[in-house]
């Protein structure tokens, strides 16, 4: 799809930028101290600190994401809401205190605050190099696919646009200032989108007459046709159309006028809406490509699970796909308190007590937040607001819909999102290859401000990596990658924060193992599914060595086992020992 | 507002005994919140014909549930925090309870 630009938009997005980067500079312009700079001093305040968890994980996953995902099959989306927000349970009654009494800068130091193993250090800083480069590749795509409508500009261009500006915030400021940035977009991401769902209720539902067309999109020797016509927006050009409407609505009626929340659910259910579905295509000069078809589908289809293709197993009845559904909720149930990223926020604050409150604070925002999401991804699905070529647009283009100004506003908000959740993991990376590799490892003599310096070169590394994957993937669905970085996470950290918090048998050389053993066997999970096969290796999903693609329902056992097993072999040395030592005695 | 960059330390305020009851209640809401998400999960995986019911205001199971899962998660979020809200009672004053 080709995108027009609009000078206004552009000024008005440049400025929510400028203002709020202006504004978390100077806010973090103290930062010099290696504590400022990974954790802000633990000076934040428990209320903004919790906006700010908003702000860290309302990212380009949930924002776009999930509007998308909702915006093309329905309910489906709503269960990755469901999930992220249910994850937040466990990190408030399980995690949150515990970790915050353990830990000083980073989750490693957490992990090892009571065996001091360099083995832990560099298998928890491994691990969480890891999460956060697979965290990342979503959102710098998401950066990408906000940036492609505003400004005309290629997804290229925007990935490295924001992989420049994050690298500036994290170099120059830190901890403070990303927190003063997510703080700000977190606040502003939820007034707005509330304002977008209020335009989507009082807009209602209008049937849309035009008679409804394919559209294809071929590749001829690598010139990209649309229609037929090669694309572009001159004279005998074509573009794609914006898509999304309603068919019927209950009773005939043309319009609906305003509805209320609840009412627009029902009248939805009731009602016939248009999706659009892609299918491979080749037209008669040799050219491959797709062709996307308009499919009436009943509104009470639309709003039951089962909708998304890695969701279809839900009617089919095979095992294998209910397995990999059920795996999924699990990631996502243990993976936000496993996220180095949201881990680290929790020592930005000064004691437990504000950790719980800044939770609680993040819990009904991103509730709250997560609600909107599917009026978002619905009013997107019915109002013309759909790219057919990526979900991920619904969300801006929804906005578009209503006037360009809107629109720049929510882009802008969500870019600066995606600067902060990018920043917060460049900071999370850099903490571990520099607090936790080169010093507690590697053994480097280092003084605070050294530390700091350190910091800053690993994090223009991180975030050079960063913005090439951003590239390289940048036909994936933004949620559907947040979906692996939450399976890592969880298999490779949860055992081990959960048992070194509950089970006194826990040896260092168990929390290391499990640690390798979740990570590892995740990522070579996810390296061999079909859902790999298909959408990065283009072979055939049918071939994949592993049954279903998400690994958590088999991995996170396999961490937490792992670490059981390996635990009691090390503690039984110790015990066998025992006998000797009094023997000698 | 001001912002100190000071040391990085825990301000430690809290009484073995908080840090206990804190667990404990953590870990029973926790039980709960586990048991309604599991529970939504397996139907929709196992019984996913149950979701498409519409019994109040033509809104379906689905998006009842959903909705209510997300509600449940911060009202127990507020009850943990309203449970917690006080330091425990030390353990002198318990065995001084005690006949």
């Amino acid at each position: 799809m080709i995108y027009e630009r609009n000078l206004l938009a552009i000024l008005i997005f440049a400025a929510i930028v400028g203002v709020t980067l202006g504004l978390s500079f100077w806010l973090g312009r103290k930062a010099r101290s290696a504590s400022g700079f990974f954790a802000a001093g633990g000076h934040i305040h428990w209320f903004v600190n919790g906006v700010a968890f908003a702000g860290d994980y309302l990212s380009a996953a949930s924002f776009l994401g999930i509007c998308g995902m909702i915006a093309f099959y329905g309910y489906d989306g709503f269960l990755y809401s469901i999930g992220y927000l249910a994850g937040w349970v466990v990190a408030l009654f399980v995690i949150a205190e515990p970790l915050k009494r353990m830990g000083k800068y980073t989750f490693a130091d957490a992990l090892d605050s009571r065996f001091n193993s360099p083995a832990i250090k560099f298998s928890a800083a491994i691990s969480t190099l890891a999460v956060s480069v697979f965290y990342l590749i979503p959102q710098m795509v998401g950066a990408g696919v906000l940036v492609t409508p505003l400004f005309g500009l290629p997804h290229w261009m925007g990935v490295v646009m924001v992989g420049t500006i994050v690298i500036l915030i994290v170099v120059t400021a830190g901890m403070v200032s990303t927190t003063y940035v997510q703080f700000l977009k977190g606040g502003l991401l939820v007034v707005f989108s509330t304002v977008l769902v209020g335009l989507i209720l009082n807009r209602g539902f209008r049937v849309d007459a035009e008679p409804l067309t394919a559209q294809t999109v071929t590749d001829r020797d690598g010139v990209i046709f649309v229609n037929g016509s090669p694309r572009g927006t001159g004279a005998g050009h074509a573009v794609l159309r914006p898509v999304g409407s309603v068919s019927r609505l209950p009773g005939d009626v043309p319009d609906t006028g305003p509805v209320g929340p609840l009412e627009f659910l029902r009248v939805l259910q009731q009602s016939e809406v248009v999706l659009w579905k892609g299918e491979p295509f080749s037209d008669e000069e040799g050219g491959t490509g797709t062709i996307y078809r308009p499919v009436p589908t009943e509104g009470s289809q639309v709003l039951r699970p089962g909708n998304l293709p890695a969701f279809a197993g839900l009617r089919s009845g095979e095992t294998t796909d209910k397995l990999n559904f059920l795996s999924l909720m699990l990631a996502l149930f243990c993976g936000t308190a496993s996220l180095p990223h949201i881990l680290i926020r929790y020592y930005t604050v000064k004691d437990q007590a504000s950790a719980r409150k800044s939770t609680i604070v993040g819990i009904g925002t991103i509730g709250f937040f997560y609600v909107l999401t599917l009026y978002l991804g619905l009013g997107a699905m019915t109002s013309g607001a759909l790219d057919v070529t990526k979900s991920d647009m619904a969300a801006p283009l929804l906005a578009r819909s209503f006037s360009e100004t809107l629109f720049a506003v929510i882009s802008a908000i969500a870019f600066t999102t995606v600067l902060g959740t990018v920043s917060g993991l460049i900071i999370a990376s850099s903490g571990a290859v520099v607090h936790d590799l080169m010093k507690s490892v590697m053994k480097f003599e280092m003084s605070d401000h050294g530390e700091v310096r350190a910091a800053r070169v690993a994090s223009v590394v991180v975030g050079a990596v960063a913005i090439l994957l951003g590239i390289l993937f940048a036909k994936m669905s933004v949620n559907y990658l947040v979906g692996w970085a939450f399976s890592v996470a969880a298999s490779a950290n949860l055992p081990s924060l959960v048992m070194l918090l509950f089970w006194k048998g826990t040896t260092k050389q168990g929390i290391t193992a499990a640690i390798l053993v979740g990570m590892t066997s995740s990522l070579a999970w996810i390296l061999l599914s079909g859902d790999t096969y298909k959408g990065v290796y283009g072979m055939k999903p049918e071939d994949a060595i592993v049954p279903f693609s998400q690994p958590g329902i088999v991995t996170i056992p396999l961490g937490f086992a792992t670490l059981i097993v390996v635990s009691l072999m090390t503690r039984q040395k110790t015990v066998v020992g025992e006998p000797r030592a009094q023997a000698r005695r | 507002m001001p912002l100190h960059h000071g040391p990085n330390t825990t301000d430690e305020t809290e009484s073995t005994e908080t840090i206990g009851r804190n667990v404990r209640y953590g870990l029973v809401l926790f039980a709960v919140y586990l048991l309604l998400y599991g529970a939504f999960v397996v139907t929709n995986a196992f019984a996913p014909e149950v979701m498409e019911r519409t019994p109040i205001a033509g809104v379906n199971v689905a998006i009842l549930s959903g909705f209510a899962l997300i509600v449940v998660a911060f009202v127990l979020a507020l009850v943990y925090g309203w449970l917690c809200r006080n330091d425990a009672p030390a353990p002198e004053k318990r065995e001084g309870g005690r006949p």
